[in-house]
């Protein structure tokens, strides 16, 4: 009897919990369904000119915005993360390579909040100097890549404990080199597991929002230089939901819809796909 | 470029990139502590913000993060919890139902925490009619922190050795019985570490709670009332309140704080309740 009622409410626990993403979904859905059904395509992909006042809503700037900014930080933190992952496992004494592990943990457990406030107080003010206004495109780049190395650091090097002893005993007998071993046997066992943490970091990337918001500059313009300030997609919801209506608030919840497909669709590659 | 030269390259970089890499960190410590250290004390801990927080202290915020995380984790930990039972404990790994579960949780672990403002604002705030207030925060962020906490309680009672439900169940103990005696306590310091995991990212949450907590200063009276949480108050004073950097940094030292302790302690007392239970009565 309290084993089938203890099964009756765990089991109600897992519903809630499995069916909670297509709430998500169908609720982003509802609220945007107005502006998906009444606007026309062009008018809010594509377009770059967003002036809600005068009934105009262009995502596409900011929708770039947001992929050039990931994109770039992405270039920077996966092959450095990758670089420092595989550096700690061939290279690094155990009296560095143990606390630079935690320190990673630590790192990562840092809120994007803190990351985006040193940003303003710091970086911006550096880039200032030779790129006015300072909140500008490149500066977002460098506060999101210096957020998602120390996960590309973690994830590499999970990856490489899976390697094989065998393979690295092998490896010593033949007498590679450090590189060598890296590049010759650690690589194609961990290139799947390292891809598609890329893939996971990309979307992540490309959510963040408050540390980007915080030193994006958020002009909306489509992205031509890394000189000039950009407005994410993440960063115009954050700061013009607390005051749109109407129309005006169901274009944010499309844009948020937008975005939770692009991320979906990284997270189903990487079970789908690259995991085999 | 014979070997060894190609084995020294890849060491120098490696350590010249582990170097460039914390000076960032070593210069936000810094920096943080340059700004926040003269304003911190028992004073800034214990009193209300003042001239929309350039001065004055954060303790109603201390009082809003505490509710809304106390919302959160008594919502997220029994349903997590309860699911990864489930999981675990009635469903074959391999059935369709739990690996549907499974592929839900772990692309929901991978939504952005916008998302869950969003959702959170339209579903809570709006059609549940709970407004602005901690309760509705402190759910859109069990939202987000489910996924974790599933995943992880799942990890742990599945790494339950099979030798102690087998002796339980030689012992003819119920399913529930089993659970509360034996796997529960067994698998509670991975399960708090999951908490732990949880706890620390809805401390540092920001854009889920604009929108759902809100960012009233007063110290609310109750779960009704919008309260801001530390990781908003350290927005609002670095974007909308010119003059607040210092009070900002305070403030981001005192939650990086928060996030160290709630690290250190949850998984030590889980390690009590563990050794309680198994020991108790022998």
């Amino acid at each position: 009897m309290r084993d089938q009622v203890l099964r009756l409410i765990t089991g109600l626990a897992a519903l809630v919990a499995g069916l909670l993403l297509l709430l998500i979904l169908a609720e982003l859905v509802r609220a945007s369904w107005p502006a998906l059904t009444g606007l026309p395509v062009k008018a809010w992909l594509f377009s770059g000119h967003w002036a809600p006042g005068d009934g105009q809503f262009g995502l596409g700037a900011m929708l770039a915005s947001s992929l050039a900014v990931s994109v770039l930080a992405l270039a920077i933190a996966a092959p450095a993360g990758i670089l420092i992952g595989a550096w700690l496992h061939l290279s690094a004494p155990a009296w560095i390579a143990v606390p630079l592990r935690a320190l990673q943990g630590v790192m990562a457990g840092i809120p994007s909040v803190v990351y985006g406030f040193w940003g303003l107080i710091t970086l911006v003010p550096l880039v200032n100097q030779w790129a006015p206004p300072g909140a500008v495109l490149i500066t977002a780049v460098l506060v999101l890549a210096l957020m998602i190395l120390p996960l590309s650091v973690l994830v590499t090097d999970a990856a490489l404990h899976q390697v094989p002893a065998r393979s690295l005993q092998a490896a010593r007998a033949l007498a590679l080199s450090r590189w060598g071993t890296f590049r010759q046997v650690m690589w194609p066992t961990v290139r799947g597991s390292i891809a598609s943490g890329v893939v996971l970091q990309f979307g992540r990337a490309l959510g963040e929002t408050l540390a980007v918001l915080m030193v994006a500059g958020n002009v909306i313009r489509w992205p031509g230089s890394l000189t000039e300030p950009v407005r994410t997609i993440t960063a115009n919801i954050a700061l013009e939901m607390g005051y749109a209506s109407g129309l005006h608030s169901q274009v944010l919840f499309l844009s948020g819809l937008i975005l939770l497909l692009l991320v979906m669709a990284c997270m189903l590659l990487v079970r789908g796909g690259l995991r085999g | 470029m014979n070997l060894t030269q190609r084995d020294w390259l890849f060491t120098v970089t490696g350590g010249l990139l582990v170097c460039l890499v914390l000076l960032p960190l070593v210069a936000m410590l810094f920096d943080l502590l340059r700004l926040g250290l003269p304003v911190l004390g028992w004073e800034f801990l214990l009193t209300a913000p003042s001239n929309a927080g350039r001065s004055g202290g954060i303790a109603p915020l201390l009082i809003s993060t505490g509710w809304i995380l106390l919302v959160c984790l008594s919502v997220a930990v029994p349903v997590g919890l309860g699911c990864a039972v489930f999981l675990n404990e009635w469903l074959l790994p391999e059935s369709r139902l739990s690996r549907g579960i499974g592929l839900s949780l772990d692309v929901l672990s991978g939504v952005p925490s916008i998302i869950f403002g969003l959702f959170g604002y339209q579903v809570f705030a709006i059609t549940l009619g709970l407004g602005f207030s901690i309760l509705s925060g402190g759910l859109a962020l069990a939202c987000m922190v489910l996924p974790f906490i599933v995943r992880t309680s799942q990890q742990s009672l599945a790494a339950v050795p099979a030798g102690y439900r087998q002796a339980a169940q030689a012992l003819s103990l119920s399913q529930t019985g089993m659970l509360w005696r034996v796997v529960l306590p067994t698998a509670s310091p991975g399960i708090a570490a999951g908490v732990v995991l949880a706890t620390g990212r809805a401390l540092g949450e920001t854009a889920v709670l604009i929108f759902t907590a809100g960012y009233v200063l007063r110290q609310p009276d109750s779960v009704l009332d919008s309260g801001r949480a530390l990781a908003v108050h350290i927005y609002d004073l670095a974007t909308n309140v010119t003059g607040g950097t210092s009070h900002g940094a305070a403030t981001a030292l005192v939650l990086l704080a928060l996030i160290l302790i709630a690290t250190t302690s949850v998984r030590s007392g889980a390690g009590l309740w563990s050794r309680y239970m198994l020991e108790e009565k022998r």
